[in-house]
């Protein structure tokens, strides 16, 4: 145990970005115009599967239909209307400087490296600042009913400590309207013939046929039927896996089972480590809570965050004089005060709970007070700014934050890790694709706010489609069938994980192993983390794995509609993820963005990154069952944005 | 707080199905409805029976999957307590202990039950399919200024837009309609003006769709909107009827 760092086998150079050459303004638009495309009339003939109907796969999809490939879409949901991304309140982020205030593609693109705390890929963010703009114009020309000014221009506003406005909403439901544009598009597709949807279907390994990703091996979760599906490509498109830690933003169920079969299968897996924890967060209620719900960051804007100044003190808020109150980030961060990234909110908030400052029942939140706002605007103006999400916490609560102070909690709420990919966005595995959250590309160490909606677009309409079309433009791809022995050997490995998993039949039921697991993952690998944590982490993993192999209760028949089984297989897969992560923020023995090492802070406190030994992406390699996975490096380097220090003093 | 949960367990949609009892004895006020039922299903799983199967996913009211009638009302919303809220929203402070809760499916033609208290919402999907969209291809959209909108228009596309799929409206329909859905999700485009190259084809290749999927015809009850977790108003239904008469005068027939 005590030298599993060095048992990790470390690989430089193998990874090419496939970034071209050029100034960083120039790069994309040479490529369009370099890459391959594929006669208009032969594109039918090409089959892409697309797995998840979110942003990402949603707008990928939709488009690649509209070229007249065949596209198969399958999801776990019953309808493609309500992937994950269905939940997002905030915005989403555009560098159309239509307020004049100074904002451009370079500012965007700026920021975003900026923000990811200097651990992104300068060319793939720029490339997501150029093509922000496209997608504003897209979902507008949809019917996306973006928020307006009375002029009827659209509105924006400025999002999560950004210094312009440029987040586009759409009242708090931003990612429902956005999904809806794609949605809607995929729904014309589907009638035109182009996209054929599979709801309520789980992929649960991918085929590679002569290396190269050529299917997906699916199980019907109304009937239980496993059946393969083949294709010349494969684009994973499957959301985050912050459901991990058992408690979060995310959906019940969101996974990380496609992106780890396919890691299993060869697509190299990039920086695990890196997620992100939202400092406002409803606080678990006790035992029986099974996911978190977030409160948009724009209460800090008008709420001031506080503690009891004593620890242990059990008054009442509204008991608690100005003197005993603690403005821990209004006293540590003067000019940035409630404000400050979200990193840095969540980290200061966990401190002051772990010192015993904790608010609430069970002393694990602090409070967001609107007292003097309400006294400064009147309740009538903060009634109009966030009255939808005070009658959400009052019904989630039954706590009325107009008369007390509202409390928080930070929760984990977004994955900047995923499959490693390239600047085309293929994965390791030739003719296998991954975007949106699932893959690590854009967001580095740490992702601002409104830009992941912004990324799954970007991929999904922008970027997939282009790159795709050079891949199958130039592949040589072989005729395959069902009967090829890969796809045999995968079905084989299904059923066999399957049968396994039902004839268990041990005593523990699979959410209680999920809710353990979590628990060591959030106790270890959150929101600070340490060498002795993370060797606890790296020991406890495998032990719950076994006992999970060994003593799980699957209830039910595998030919049925089994919600136990679902769940089975998506813990199963957490269960080894969940090692490969911690092993990952062990070896990053720097803070940066999102990851924060106890070891490596500054004098004050704050994350201190190492740029001379960590500037680099950790992507690990799949080496075989129970072998430590080999860490591929691909080293970063920053042209356009000066690598400093972040400081928010 | 001890509770009774009679729930309706059917294995599939060619079995008969039943109302089933079960005793909770510790159900925590804080915990949502779902929580509560999860609590049930660890339960049945730890003295060895199928636990219940029921649709959810996103718990927070926006994803529309979750789908209970509860105590004949859809998404249980007590509706002088709490307004307008999913059945994931609904947190058990607003029962009383010794309670009976009696959970149910929805129930209607077109939504045919998959297990227990899951159903097949498949219909909603196509009657989109059949025209709930704006023909617009990627790439093709001029600047997202070019087309200014006045804010009054873009609020009620909003509040049409706000509709999540769920299917309360349906369930909670005596006759199973599904126009406050499909009027919502047509109002949303044909309130823009991008919305308006199709908007009468639109109209009648939806409420075509809606027609043959089975479900009933509206006769102003009125119960949907009372079970609507996003408000969508009745006025939506009106604004349907009346395009869908201008476009038979028009003489535009169903091309689904
Ligand atoms: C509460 C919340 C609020 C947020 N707010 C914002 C915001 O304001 N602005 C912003 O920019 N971002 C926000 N985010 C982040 C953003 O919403 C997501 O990162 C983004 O929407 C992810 O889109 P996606 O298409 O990659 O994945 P998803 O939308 O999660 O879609 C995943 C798809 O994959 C399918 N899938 C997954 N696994 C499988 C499998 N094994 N088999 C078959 N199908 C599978 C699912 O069915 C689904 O269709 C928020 C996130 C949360 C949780
Ligand atoms: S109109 Fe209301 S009740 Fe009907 S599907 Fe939409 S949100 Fe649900
Ligand atoms: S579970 Fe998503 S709305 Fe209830």
């Amino acid at each position: 145990m005590k030298n599993i760092i060095d048992q990790i086998k470390v690989v430089e150079g193998s990874l090419n970005s496939a970034v071209p050459e050029g100034p960083i303004q120039d790069i994309w638009d040479n490529h369009r115009f370099n890459m391959k495309l594929v006669n208009p009339a032969n594109k039918r003939k090409f089959n892409v599967i697309m797995v998840g109907s979110g942003l990402a796969g949603g707008a990928a999809a939709a488009t690649m239909g509209e070229l007249g490939y065949n596209v198969q879409c399958f999801f776990y949901q019953d309808s493609a209307r309500r992937a994950h991304s269905v939940a997002a309140q905030g915005g989403i982020n555009a560098a159309k400087n239509y307020q004049n205030d100074g904002d451009s593609i370079f500012r965007l693109f700026y920021d975003t490296v900026k923000g990811g705390d200097y651990r992104s890929r300068e060319a793939n963010v720029y490339r997501l600042a150029q093509v922000s703009n496209n997608i504003i114009d897209q979902c507008a020309a949809q019917g996306v009913p973006f928020a307006r000014e009375y002029g009827g221009a659209l509105d924006n506003r400025s999002f999560g400590g950004a210094q312009v406005s440029r987040t586009f909403y759409a009242r708090g439901q931003t990612g429902q309207q956005l999904l809806l544009g794609a949605y809607q598009a995929l729904s014309r597709q589907a009638a035109a013939g182009t996209v054929k949807l599979f709801p309520r279907t789980e992929i649960l390994d991918i085929i590679v046929i002569d290396e190269q990703a050529r299917g997906v091996v699916t199980r019907n979760m109304v009937t239980g039927e496993i059946k393969s599906y083949l294709a010349d490509a494969v684009v994973l498109a499957t959301g985050g896996y912050g459901n991990l830690y058992y408690l979060s933003t995310n959906a019940m169920g969101c996974n990380v089972t496609a992106s780890w079969r396919a890691y299993k299968r060869g697509a190299f897996f990039a920086n695990p480590c890196y997620v992100q924890i939202h400092p406002t967060c409803i606080p678990p209620a006790g035992e029986h809570q099974s996911k978190l719900t977030l409160m948009s960051e724009s209460l800090r804007n008008d709420g001031r965050i506080w503690v009891p100044r004593n620890a242990g003190d059990n008054r009442k808020a509204n008991d608690i004089p100005e003197s005993d109150r603690y403005y821990y980030l209004e006293e540590k961060y003067p000019s940035f005060g409630n404000l400050v990234p979200r990193d840095v909110a969540s980290r200061n908030a966990k401190t002051v709970v772990d010192e015993g400052h904790g608010v609430g029942e069970l002393k694990n939140g602090v409070y967001l007070d609107f007292s003097e706002s309400i006294g400064r605007l009147g309740a009538h103006i903060i009634k109009e700014r966030y009255g939808n999400l005070f009658d959400m916490y009052t019904s989630i609560t039954g706590e009325d934050p107009y008369k007390v102070p509202m409390r928080i909690y930070p929760a984990i709420h977004y994955s900047m890790g995923g499959t490693w990919v390239d600047y085309n966005l293929q994965s390791t595995i030739p003719g296998l694709f991954s975007i949106g959250e699932a893959n690590f590309s854009d967001h580095g160490a740490n992702r601002l706010g409104a830009s992941a909606l912004m990324q799954g677009l970007a991929d999904g309409y922008f970027v997939i489609p282009y790159t795709m079309g050079n891949y199958l433009a130039q592949a040589s791809l072989k005729k395959v069938d069902t009967n090829h022995p890969a796809v045999k050997e995968a079905e084989a490995a299904v059923n066999e994980k399957t049968k396994k998993l039902m004839s268990i039949n041990g005593k523990r039921s699979v959410s209680s192993f999920h809710r353990e697991l979590g628990r060591v993952i959030w106790d270890n690998v959150g929101m600070a983390r340490t060498d002795a944590g993370l060797r606890k982490a790296l020991k406890r993993i495998p032990e719950i794995r076994a006992e999970f192999w060994e003593n799980v209760r699957v209830p039910g028949s595998a030919a049925d509609l089994n919600q136990s089984l679902e769940m089975a297989g998506r813990v199963a897969d957490f269960l080894e993820f969940g090692e490969v992560m911690a092993l990952d923020a062990l070896y990053r023995a720097e803070s940066c963005g999102g990851h924060f090492r106890e070891e490596s802070q500054t004098e004050e406190g704050e994350a201190l990154r190492d740029d001379e030994n960590f500037a680099y992406v950790s992507a690990w390699e799949y080496a075989g069952e129970g072998k430590t996975p080999i860490l591929n490096k691909e080293p970063l380097t920053f042209e356009y944005v000066k690598l400093t220090q972040r400081s928010y003093k | 707080m001890k509770l009774t949960l009679r729930v309706w367990r059917q294995k599939n949609s060619n079995t008969q199905g039943k109302l089933e009892d079960h005793q909770l004895d510790d159900v925590s006020p804080d915990s949502s409805f779902l929580e509560m039922i999860d609590d049930l299903n660890e339960k049945l799983t730890n003295e060895g029976n199928e636990p219940i199967a029921f649709d959810h996913d996103c718990r927070e009211g926006i994803c529309g999957m979750c789908s209970l009638v509860v105590n004949g009302v859809a998404h249980g919303q007590d509706r002088e307590l709490i307004k307008a809220v999913t059945i994931c929203q609904l947190h058990m402070r607003n029962f009383k202990g010794g309670e009976t809760i009696v959970l149910e499916p929805w129930r209607a033609e077109g939504f045919p039950l998959l297990k227990d208290l899951i159903v097949d919402r498949g219909a909603f999907d196509r009657i989109i399919q059949a025209g709930g969209f704006i023909s617009v291809g990627t790439g093709s959209a001029p600047d997202a200024n070019a087309l200014p909108i006045p804010k009054k228009n873009a609020d009620i596309s909003m509040d049409a837009a706000a509709c999540i799929g769920c299917g309360a409206c349906v369930a909670a329909c005596p006759n199973a309609s599904a126009m406050l859905f499909t009027s919502a999700k047509m109002g949303s485009l044909n309130h823009l003006p991008q919305g308006q190259t199709e908007r009468y084809q639109r109209v009648v290749n939806m409420v075509t769709q809606m027609d043959n999927e089975g479900f009933g015809a509206c006769t102003n009850m009125a119960e949907c909107e009372a079970a609507c977790p996003k408000e969508i108003s009745l006025d939506f239904i009106a604004q349907m009827n009346r395009d869908l008469i201008t476009a038979t005068l028009k003489g535009i027939g169903p091309t689904v």
